[in-house]
């Protein structure tokens, strides 16, 4: 288990994130919802990041810069090799009858690819502001709403919810729709179970993040792992 | 040898990376299950990283009834980290490994991240001696004053071995808010920060005992690697770099081979203590002296 090295081939602005695309190599997209360790030059520490478009050569991540590794993940210039581990986690559950795909902010990131493998349910994501919101444009079927609205306003009864957001909003959803698929955030060292960094409460106790999700379902105020299976770089 | 440092990997979950080791190192085991800290847990600083994890651990019942029998199927040596918070809890977890197949025990007695001990590595290592007769590695704290002082506490007590170092207690704030990134406020300073700091232990170490020394430390290279045992290190094991990079026990282990030769040894382990040896000469001379001979070596020189 060794990570690949990847040949950066654009960075492409959509509002204010930056979509990075690097040649897919010797790697596997793998399952929507499972996640990539993309090293920041110059970083000590790998980052997180789930894969936003799996196009024919090529693994897409959006990629919001408010931080020295994401921003320096969207300054790699074209043809820089860029080191990425992955797919790690377990992924979204696919097999549900009526999805609707539920995200906040950057929480988008793995709707796009999601959508194309449920074959484009609809959406409904939140944004900060109408700008933050151009990245709605990557997600098929979507209903956009912006602060002050919030997505649970826009939350509609009788659906299978996979939802990718703030941990706040991920909460608030997971009390509307039982059983929702949460794809859950922590921060990360390794991705792969070593650093135990990313400790989240599940199911009672507290376990990594990375080995037992990142996508947890949702039981009432509980998380707990998604039944699906697992992939292993 | 290369190894991990104690809670750097999980072989269960890795188990390709632990292959490629010479011995795996498990996470440090206390005698009662233990969740570990809060989260935050983990920072990235500009010269390292902190961790808070607390010794999240399944206890020792669990690990000998369900951890240890997985990990034996991996067919590495096993190295058993061993903590607690007064001697007694090593000599309770040593005592249960006593009839157990594994190699080594290493006693964490420098976690900076839980309550320390009352009792010194002294004690510690002379109540665990009491239950055990395998091979104890005592894992120290670079944070101590005077550590080639507390190597030979810990070797008067009956330490087979020393593993240098844990990591350094460290804080990092966050920018906007002024408050700890960490949950619990401070936390192990490890990667590139500590590397000097666990050469100047091993260093100091190595004049002080006549023991084995697993040397550890921010050690990202094969060159790295070479340092830490020109100062005295017999093993080395590879901690923060396994985050960003898990090829790395192959990766440094081929460097180190090519280092080593590079620097005038037939192995990375004949380097040991070269860094203590005398020269004849300036810095200078030395260099001039290792060019000759590479020339030498080469035949473009008689």
């Amino acid at each position: 288990m060794s990570p690949a090295l990847l040949e950066a081939l654009a960075v492409e602005w959509v509002g204010p994130y930056g979509l990075l695309r690097l040649e897919r190599g010797p790697l596997e997209p793998g399952t929507p919802g499972q996640f990539f360790m993309l090293r920041p030059r110059g970083l000590l520490l790998p980052r997180p990041m789930s894969l936003c478009l799996a196009p024919p050569g090529e693994l897409a991540f959006l990629v919001d810069p408010v931080g020295p590794g994401t921003r320096a993940l969207l300054e790699v210039e074209r043809g820089e090799a860029v080191s990425v581990l992955g797919p790690l986690g377990n992924g979204f559950r696919l097999d549900v009858s009526r999805p609707l795909l539920v995200g906040g902010g950057i929480g988008i990131a793995p709707f796009p690819y999601l959508s194309r493998a449920l074959g484009r349910p609809p959406a409904v994501l939140g944004f900060r502001s109408w700008r933050h919101a151009e990245a709605a444009a990557l997600v098929p079927n979507a209903e956009v709403v912006v602060e002050p609205e919030l997505v649970t306003d826009a939350l509609r009864a009788g659906h299978d919810v996979l939802a990718c957001g703030p941990e706040a909003m991920l909460r608030a959803v997971a009390g509307l729709a039982s059983g929702a698929q949460l794809a859950w955030e922590a921060p990360m060292a390794c991705g792969y179970g070593a650093c135990y960094g990313c400790a989240v409460e599940i199911e009672g106790r507290l376990a990594r993040l990375c080995v037992e999700g990142p996508v947890l379902t949702g039981r009432g105020r509980c998380l707990a792992p998604v039944t699906s299976e697992r992939a292993v770089a | 040898m290369i190894l991990n440092a104690s809670g750097c990997l999980d072989a269960l979950t890795a188990p390709d990376v632990a292959r490629e080791l010479d011995a795996f190192v498990t996470k440090t085991v206390t005698p009662l299950p233990r969740d570990g800290n809060e989260p935050v847990r983990i920072a990235e600083t500009e010269v390292g990283m902190l961790n808070s994890i607390g010794l999240a651990n399944p206890g020792i019942d669990r690990f000998l009834e369900a951890v240890l029998p997985a990990l034996l199927e991996l067919g590495v040596p096993i190295w058993v980290s061993v903590g607690g918070f007064c001697a007694e809890d090593y000599a309770e977890v040593c005592a249960r490994l006593e009839d157990a197949p594994v190699e080594v025990v290493e006693l964490n007695v420098s976690c900076p991240n839980v309550a320390a001990p009352d009792e010194g590595a002294h004690e510690i290592v002379a109540a665990a001696r009491a239950q055990s007769a395998k091979p104890l590695y005592a894992k120290l704290s670079p944070a101590s004053p005077d550590i080639a002082a507390t190597a030979a506490a810990a070797a008067e007590a009956g330490a087979d071995g020393l593993s240098l170092v844990n990591t350094l207690r460290a804080l990092a704030l966050d920018s906007r808010t002024l408050r700890p990134r960490l949950g619990p406020g401070a936390g192990g300073l490890s990667g590139p920060a500590l590397r000097p700091v666990a050469l100047a232990a091993v260093y100091a170490c190595y004049r002080a005992v006549d023991l084995p020394i697993v040397g550890m430390g921010g050690v990202e290279t094969g060159r790295q690697a070479l340092e830490l045992i020109a100062a005295g290190a017999s093993s080395v094991a590879l901690g923060t770099v396994l985050f960003s990079d898990p090829g790395a026990p192959a990766r440094v282990r081929a460097e180190l081979a090519r280092e080593a030769a590079q620097s005038g040894f037939q192995s990375g382990i004949e380097a040991r203590g070269s860094a203590h040896r005398p020269m004849s000469g300036t810095p200078s001379d030395a260099v001039v002296i290792m060019e000759n001979e590479t020339w030498r070596r080469r035949g473009a020189l008689t």
